[in-house]
């Protein structure tokens, strides 16, 4: 398997990811990506949409639907981020977003797309049994990035660290 | 997007178990779950959403709405009193003459003419169809001309990081915030968090628009007050007994 890290040049790696981001279009859940070894995390077997579908659009679905949510108060799932949240949160962290394990991150980290949902929104499911806030539940922190004192800073530092490892073929730590 | 009539007709299911729940279990007050909208369906002007705050009923030093909203919103202390966002707050009203006191919980008073939304540059603030005043933090860019205009010092700006969030209520850095009405609980017809957390019964919440709900009968009957009445916003959010 070819190590993507360990290319130099920002044009070859970008045609590298963009590549992944095609091929991995076809790939069912829960199945290793061969460009990354970030992993499908999802609860069912299939998407609201095909897979290649979502990867190129989800974020158009998202975005109509947080404006039919905030101004008309349509509330439909189909298309929900917490929808989303909910299928494909990694059950080792309980989160999309936490590390480079998750959903979210995963591939965001990977195609250096810097992603802002999660400044505000939730990264975990409601927790379960509906009488629990997430104030004083108790939250899955991730191993590796204790040093990271919000979601936002962590996020930014793993994107970083990615980007640092692509260019000098260095490790994350 | 028209993949919609699965999710509408599992809600209409919804909706018709519930109703029936209505006619076996008839003490519960759940009158509301009558007019339960679809998921799909967008909120409309038929309805006013409003509240009604009876502050004879409201207790000196109690502060359950307030602990139930930051619960609800995930409003916390962050450690800096001095910029920690309020969407509540408790306030303390007393005549200097006959020495009476008041007690009444504040916030957003959802104005039928906001200041805040005449002033916002960007369309952020906004008042949904049926009357319940928002910002939509995905356009907010955090000049908090708003909080200026507001009369009612009813916005605040969130000066820290957030994590952990309600799902519900999305919420984070750089955007102004206010009482949204509890407008996730509104949509799947529960009360706003600090309704159903008073134990006095101080806090009514309804829609003005029906002549028939509770909170319109009693508006009906009694002397009631909007705050700033002067200014002629029209608050959603009405007082008794100040
Ligand atoms: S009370 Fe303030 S924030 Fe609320 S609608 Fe009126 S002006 Fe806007
Ligand atoms: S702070 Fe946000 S909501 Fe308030 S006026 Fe500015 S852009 Fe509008």
């Amino acid at each position: 398997m070819s190590n993507p890290a360990k290319r130099r040049s920002v044009l070859g790696w970008l045609g590298a990811a963009l590549a992944a981001v095609l091929l991995a279009g076809a790939l069912p859940a829960g199945a290793h990506d061969e460009h990354g070894d970030h992993k499908v995390i999802a609860k069912g077997d299939k998407c609201v949409e095909d897979a290649a579908y979502m990867r190129r659009n989800h974020m158009k679905l998202l975005k109509h639907q947080r404006d039919e949510t905030m101004h008309k108060g349509i509330r439909t799932t189909q298309y929900s981020l917490k929808n989303c949240i909910e299928c494909h949160a990694n059950p080792k962290t309980g989160s999309v977003a936490s590390s480079k394990e998750d959903f979210c991150m995963g591939c965001h980290t990977y195609a250096a797309v810097k992603l802002d949902c999660f400044e505000c929104h939730s990264t975990k499911p409601k927790a379960a049994g509906g009488t629990l806030h997430p104030i004083v539940a108790p939250s899955v922190q991730p191993e590796g990035t204790d040093k990271q004192s919000s979601l936002s800073g962590k996020m930014r530092w793993q994107m970083q660290a990615n980007l640092a490892s692509l260019n000098g073929g260095e490790g994350v730590k | 997007m028209s993949k919609m009539d699965n999710s509408r007709r599992l809600f209409i299911g919804a909706g018709a178990a519930a109703t029936a729940g209505l006619v076996i279990a008839p003490g519960v007050t759940l009158l509301d779950l009558a007019h339960a909208r679809p998921a799909d369906e967008a909120a409309s002007s038929a309805k006013r959403w409003g509240m009604l705050i009876d502050s004879s009923k409201c207790a000196t030093g109690c502060n359950d709405c307030v602990a139930a909203c930051g619960k609800e919103n995930g409003v916390a202390s962050t450690g800096h009193p001095e910029t920690d966002p309020q969407w509540i707050r408790k306030v303390e009203l007393k005549e200097i003459k006959t020495g009476t006191s008041h007690s009444l919980p504040m916030m957003c008073q959802h104005c039928a003419e906001p200041p805040c939304v005449d002033v916002c540059p960007t369309g952020a603030s906004f008042k949904r169809a049926d009357g319940i005043v928002l910002v939509d933090r995905h356009i907010c860019i955090g000049c908090r001309y708003c909080m200026m205009a507001c009369p009612y010092k009813a916005r605040s700006f969130v000066h820290e990081e957030h994590e952990d969030q309600n799902p519900d209520v999305p919420r984070g850095k750089g955007c102004v915030e206010s009482c949204t009405l509890c407008v996730h609980r509104i949509d799947r017809d529960q009360q706003p968090a600090c309704v159903e957390s008073c134990k006095e019964g101080a806090m009514l919440f309804g829609d003005l628009n029906d002549p028939n709900s509770e909170i319109s009968k009693r508006i009906a009957t009694y002397a009631t007050t909007q705050v700033r009445a002067d200014l002629g916003l029209n608050t959603g959010v009405r007082y008794q007994g100040i």
